[in-house]
């Protein structure tokens, strides 16, 4: 299976991620599936007129290739002329490649949120750089592609999304492809891979027992949760990262910081402080979608007035200061 | 006189384009071209201060923790807070992973495929060259995506997670490593100390960086079994230690407490860093007129249809001059014998630009293994930083390719100005307005090009580690 990959208004943190896969190096992994990159711009020998022989040769159909990955913003400014992301030794929009070479691709993908919906590039106020996503324009269906777009192979974009997206989304979509192909129900209804978008980050969370009680960090490096007070949207966000770790054994929330909801439409606006969970009437406002309010809140006073006390006092200091009970004498 | 125009440049971080004019064989012109404009200054306006900490990380996703500690940094300074000593260290051993990580994907995956060219082909170190360093399909390729993501588990400890972070606050960092979490990072450190010393140098990393001139460190290559002293060889052959000069002007912000900051020239005293001598021309970019200014009154204005200009790049200037930035710069300004030995005999160059990244892999890592003893479990990690509502700040750091600074202004409580100038912005900026080429359009002059040429152009354009996301913000 052949990838083209392309860069665009990102900051390259997709491929930079995707070089962490793990166990096994990237390249070996890749090979041993059958997947190859026909070029990629951090990594392919050919730059300069080779490159663009090869670009132009796919857009032009007389070269195959099976899944055409982008990495970045499409940037149609300033007045669509697409000027602001120039293809370097050939002075055509980056936006104008990208609809070519999509036309020829029996997949493509979306690779991180910028490519996806649009991401930080999009959300400067009044968006002058004109940014979208492939298939998105923040949460709404468009983008450079349009609503209605098809690869070849059948599937829209497919928005492997995250900032930076996790080297597994990107490895295990491309070799689920590649073993079996991909159909519109291996896909959630913002194009993601159910494989990694069917979990919620709150799942496996190494703070849950904290969320149990509501016993929450205050500040940063507390212990407790981060929902009711630092901006935690891992309840609402759809990924694996707690069960599928970064970097080996870590996560966001591991790291002592909240989940911004990277992988979802519009997390780079959120319309409050990222580390600041908005509240009204002392209650966070943005609580779990499957629950009623009205329960979250009485289970919330419950569980507060049963708080363990090791709970409590851990959940407001940087290290446990109390452990768990050892029982002495127990037969 | 032919005009020859190279792009894409891969294998660098973003997008960038070099015309070059060229006459009897050899360049006499060049203009580098950043053709792509994200506008992050823009994005952070009118945002609470403290989300710059997630914003300018995504910046760059091969040195957001340069970013985000800059923006940290930034903000400790509005706040008028220091961290606590784990909180600095944490911060330190966050950042150099990264810087060191950098290092050695540059050299691997960036840099040396292009000795693995066919016109190399015939020289006495190509066939072993080839097999290691070939794109993708080299042996070395394998080795070194396992030992950079091993060693990037020091930032799931530490950071939670690369790229893009939100572990470094004014304050310190949100992680409190635990006592069991020390033992496995000192872990992690011996084992990508055991790449570097067998795979990479072939000797300790303690020898290494004992080597003190041109001639000890082409004595210890000779006859030498490892990646760098394989590149030494090939170097030496194309006399790339005389290839790539610039102005011979060093600019370091200090780094790790361990680096010294200041100016370095040859055949002048070394100067004290004076941040206020910073400027940037806006000549030669798509963006707005203006005389240079300061950062801190710096403005980011579009004009895509100006007459002359050629790139998005700003020309960042140091008291009106051309200066390099970089791992040579930092370890020329910080005195490193090695370092200055090669600039003294042949100025800036290619071999010495690689060999400076060895010079921090070697000596930088024997300093986080003992960040790492000095962290006293138990002790605070962060402290709270309540941000005032109107204020100015600044972070200066360095990145892996050199200095990076961000300058904020607040005001009732929200950003007013955010200015940046990264690494590569100095190295690849254009000419400003009194004409002067940039450092990287300064070292092509001369160099060979055109069609059947050795791709030194090539060589000379990666020794600087270019990362254009940066410099387009
Ligand atoms: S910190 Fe976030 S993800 Fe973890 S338990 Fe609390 S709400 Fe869930
Ligand atoms: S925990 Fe949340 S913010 Fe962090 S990577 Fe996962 S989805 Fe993104």
């Amino acid at each position: 299976m052949k990838v083209l990959w392309l860069q665009s208004a990102g900051c390259g943190g997709c491929t930079q991620s995707m070089l962490c896969a793990a166990p096994r190096p990237l390249f070996d992994e890749l090979r041993d599936a059958g997947i190859e990159f026909l070029w990629h711009p951090a990594l392919a020998l050919e730059s300069g007129e080779e490159a663009l022989a090869i670009l132009e040769e796919c857009a032009a159909g007389r070269l195959a290739f099976d899944v055409l990955c982008v990495e970045g913003a499409m940037l149609r400014g300033p007045n669509g002329s697409g000027k602001f992301h120039l293809m370097a030794g050939d002075g055509r929009p980056l936006t104008e490649w990208v609809e070519r070479l999509a036309r020829q691709a029996r997949w493509v993908f979306a690779i991180g949120s910028c490519t996806a919906y649009g991401g930080l590039s999009a959300s400067t106020p009044g968006n002058p750089l004109e940014a979208c996503g492939l298939q998105y324009d923040t949460d709404t269906p468009g983008g450079l592609l349009g609503a209605a777009f098809q690869s070849s192979g059948g599937l829209p974009v497919v928005n492997i999304a995250g900032c930076p997206t996790h080297p597994g989304w990107v490895v295990d979509t491309l070799e689920k492809l590649a073993l079996e192909g991909l159909n519109a129900s291996d896909l959630d209804e913002f194009g993601r891979p159910l494989l990694y978008a069917d979990q919620l980050v709150h799942h496996g969370c190494a703070r849950n027992e904290f969320y149990e009680f509501k016993a929450s960090a205050q500040k940063h490096s507390d212990l407790g949760c981060l929902m009711e007070n630092l901006g935690c949207k891992g309840t609402q966000a759809h990924a694996d990262c707690n069960l599928r770790p970064w970097n080996g054994s870590g996560s966001c929330l591991r790291g002592g910081f909240a989940c911004i909801a990277c992988t979802e439409p519009g997390f780079e606006s959120p319309g409050h402080a990222f580390q600041q969970t908005p509240k009204v009437a002392g209650i966070p406002i943005g609580l779990p979608t499957d629950m009623p309010k009205a329960w979250f809140v009485a289970l919330a006073a419950l569980s507060k007035s049963a708080t363990p006390k090791r709970v409590r006092d851990n959940s407001v200091v940087d290290h446990p200061v109390v452990r768990p009970t050892v029982k002495k004498g127990v037969k | 006189m032919k005009r020859i125009q190279l792009g894409p440049f891969n294998r660098v971080e973003g997008d960038l384009e070099v015309n070059l004019e060229v006459e009897g064989g050899h360049v006499v012109s060049a203009q580098v071209n950043s053709p792509l404009f994200r506008g992050f200054e823009q994005v952070l306006i009118g945002r609470l201060p403290e989300d710059a900490l997630t914003i300018v990380p995504r910046i760059c996703g091969i040195c957001s923790v340069a970013q985000s500690a800059a923006a940290a940094t930034a903000l400790a300074d509005l706040a008028g807070i220091t961290p606590p000593p784990n909180g600095l260290l944490a911060q330190r051993l966050i950042q150099a992973t990264e810087n060191l990580a950098d290092h050695l994907t540059h050299f691997y995956l960036f840099f040396m495929p292009d000795f693995a060219r066919s016109v190399y082909a015939g020289r006495d170190w190509y066939a072993p060259v080839a097999a290691r360093f070939m794109a993708v399909k080299g042996k070395a390729a394998g080795d070194v995506l396992q030992a950079r993501a091993r060693f990037f588990n020091l930032i799931g400890f530490l950071a939670g997670r690369w790229p893009h972070t939100l572990a470094l606050q004014p304050g310190g960092s949100t992680k409190a490593m635990t006592p069991a979490e020390r033992i496995r990072v000192l872990a992690l450190l011996r084992e990508f100390r055991a790449f570097l010393e067998n795979v990479l140098l072939g000797d300790t990393l303690e020898a290494f960086s004992a080597l003190d001139s041109e001639q000890a460190l082409l004595a210890w290559a000779a006859g030498r079994n490892a990646d760098f002293p394989l590149f030494l060889h090939a170097a030496g052959d194309l006399a790339l230690e005389r290839t790539g000069r610039a102005a011979d002007r060093f600019l370091s912000y200090g780094a790790y407490g361990l680096f010294a900051s200041g100016l370095w020239q040859p055949d002048a005293p070394p100067a004290k860093l004076d941040a206020t001598k910073i400027t940037e021309d806006t000549r030669h970019a798509w963006l707005a007129d203006s005389e240079p200014l300061p950062p801190a009154r710096g403005e980011t204005v579009v004009n895509a249809e100006k007459a002359g200009a050629y790139t998005w790049c700003k020309s960042p200037r140091y008291a009106g001059q051309v200066v390099e930035t970089g791992a040579l710069a930092r370890q020329v300004v910080a005195g490193n014998r090695l370092a200055r030995d090669l600039v003294e005999r042949h100025g800036a160059s290619v071999t010495a630009r690689v060999v400076a990244r060895m010079i921090e892999l070697a000596g930088v890592l024997p300093a986080m293994e003992q960040w790492v003893r000095d962290l006293v479990p138990g002790d605070p990690f962060c402290l709270p930083a309540p941000l005032p509502e109107s204020g100015e700040g600044i972070g200066l750091v360095e990145a892996a390719r050199g200095s990076l600074g961000h300058w904020l202004s607040v005001k009732r409580g929200h950003i007013e100005r955010y200015q940046i100038i990264a690494p590569t912005t100095w190295n690849f900026s254009p000419r400003d307005r009194e004409n002067q080429p940039g450092p990287l359009e300064q070292a092509l002059v001369g160099l060979p090009a055109g069609d059947g040429t050795l791709p030194t152009v090539q060589h000379v354009v990666r020794s600087f580690d270019p990362c254009m996301v940066c410099t387009v913000h």
